[in-house]
């Protein structure tokens, strides 16, 4: 039986995205959890997160998570997501300066207090239902159609411009990356778990990957 | 701007049973919250909220096994408010698996509350929620204050200037309900979501008063809201979601 293992660091609603995976794929064992053990038998990892990166960071340091998520990315798939997706990043913008586990190089920025849009103010955090259009790992979006809205809720961003490992891109305000990929790497700034179809569809498509790209 | 604007159907609980009941075609538990929300997701609802309107402390355990069995079928962003005081409330329901908690009373109470809890878990699951109520009379500059307990409690506060602080203690959104208008199904207060909307900068989420579906068109075009919450139109029957969203959307307004 396939195991995915949901890392557990004390930061985020993992029983949604638990379910989702368990709605997804009945087939497959999920385990959330904050043993190194677990992480090391399962067969593909996720890694989620929210609130704040500089929290989520302590508590992955803490842990050795960031040392698990770099042995992971090694020899299974991983998928990130929201805050978990900013984590895997070099650095960000967030309390003055956070470093993160640095898998991908982009760094993480602040949408800022006055985010604007043909002359209107945008609201932040952006939160709802944007549309995400795809640029690469087309596995991981089989049977989605281009621009499909995902479920979001953030206030700082990966960038798009400029990033080698663009998966997806949505705009608000500035152009963001919406997914990024490597091998054995995916990681999305929207809430797959909580955006309906797609996001179950993604998710599926996450257990099917075989992390090549 | 590509981002949709939201519609939000709001299910009141009491003891773990929806209040009033829902008129859905072959629905088979009428009263039962989860499979109400699990319609409204499948039939396009963006988000669901839930207010718990007893929330005495022997309910708080049937609204947590509630949560959990709603967060199991809805695979959407799910809301969880009613009696929210303590730090200890907002863990248990976001373990549940609420995405986000609405915290209405205690932030009038102890407004550090909010700071606490946005600190603690992150603004992005943090809804203040306020209700609003007039309080200038015909032909003055519109002023409204913050009720508590239904809109029988006045507290002297401005509503405006209520909602900046909360956005400034860590609020991520806001939801702001008129207290004149709830129930009457005459429309949104506009002028107060519009004075809200305009002052705060994080989302305001427009409700009491929905009565068809210009209202809704109303609430986002003139009140500036960013997303539409509303119970009755969509329970008894009168109006689908899908037909919601198709009039939002043939007036510009972006939808999923």
């Amino acid at each position: 039986m396939q195991e995915v293992a949901i890392i557990d660091y004390g930061m985020g609603n993992l029983h949604s995205v638990g379910k989702a995976i368990e709605r997804v794929a009945p087939e497959v064992r999920v385990s959330i959890t904050d043993q190194y053990e677990r992480v090391r038998a399962a067969d593909r990892v996720i890694l989620p997160g929210v609130g704040a990166m500089r929290d989520c960071m302590a508590e992955i340091r803490r842990l050795g998570v960031d040392d698990w998520v770099r042995e992971v990315v090694e020899q299974k798939p991983l998928l990130g997501i929201c805050v978990g997706m900013q984590a895997l990043m070099a650095a960000s913008e967030e309390n003055e300066g956070t470093e993160g586990i640095g898998m991908l190089p982009a760094s993480v920025r602040f949408f800022g207090h006055d985010l604007r849009e043909d002359g209107q103010r945008l609201k932040v955090p952006h939160m709802g239902w944007n549309q995400v259009f795809q640029t690469a790992a087309p596995a991981l979006w089989r049977d989605i159609a281009d621009g499909t809205r995902f479920y979001f809720v953030h206030s700082y961003y990966v960038e798009a411009e400029g990033n080698a490992n663009l998966a997806g891109r949505c705009h608000y305000g500035v152009d963001l990356a919406a997914a990024v990929a490597a091998p054995n790497l995916f990681a999305v700034q929207f809430h797959p778990e909580k955006s309906h179809d797609a996001g179950l569809k993604l998710l599926r498509n996450f257990i099917d990957w075989d992390g090549s790209l | 701007m590509s981002l949709a604007r939201r519609i939000i159907p709001c299910l009141d609980v009491d003891k773990g049973r929806v209040v009033k009941g829902v008129n859905f075609v072959e629905i088979r538990d009428a009263g039962d919250p989860v499979e109400i929300a699990r319609r409204y997701n499948e039939a396009g609802a963006d988000e669901i909220t839930f207010l718990d309107i007893t929330a005495s402390h022997e309910s708080r355990d049937t609204t947590y096994e509630t949560v959990e069995r709603m967060a199991g079928e809805v695979f959407i962003p799910l809301t969880v408010g009613g009696g929210v005081r303590h730090v200890g409330h907002i863990r248990n329901l976001l373990n549940a698996g609420a995405d986000k908690v609405s915290i209405n009373t205690a932030a009038v109470h102890h407004p550090e509350f909010v700071r606490e809890a946005a600190e603690r878990f992150g603004s992005q699951c943090i809804v203040v929620a306020i209700d609003a109520k007039r309080v200038s009379g015909e032909g003055e500059t519109p002023r409204y204050e913050i009720f508590t307990h239904g809109g029988r409690n006045a507290t002297g506060l401005d509503a405006v200037e209520w909602a900046k602080r909360m956005a400034d203690y860590g609020a991520g959104e806001i939801l702001l309900t008129s207290m004149d208008r709830d129930g009457t199904k005459s429309g949104f207060d506009l002028g107060l979501t519009r004075a809200i909307s305009d002052a705060v900068p994080v989302p305001v989420i427009a409700s009491g008063g929905v009565g068809n579906l210009q209202h809704l068109v109303d609430g986002v075009l003139e009140g500036g809201a960013d997303a539409v919450l509303a119970a009755s139109i969509f329970h008894f029957g009168e109006y689908t979601i899908a037909e919601a969203k198709d009039y939002m959307r043939d007036h510009g307004i972006v939808m999923r």
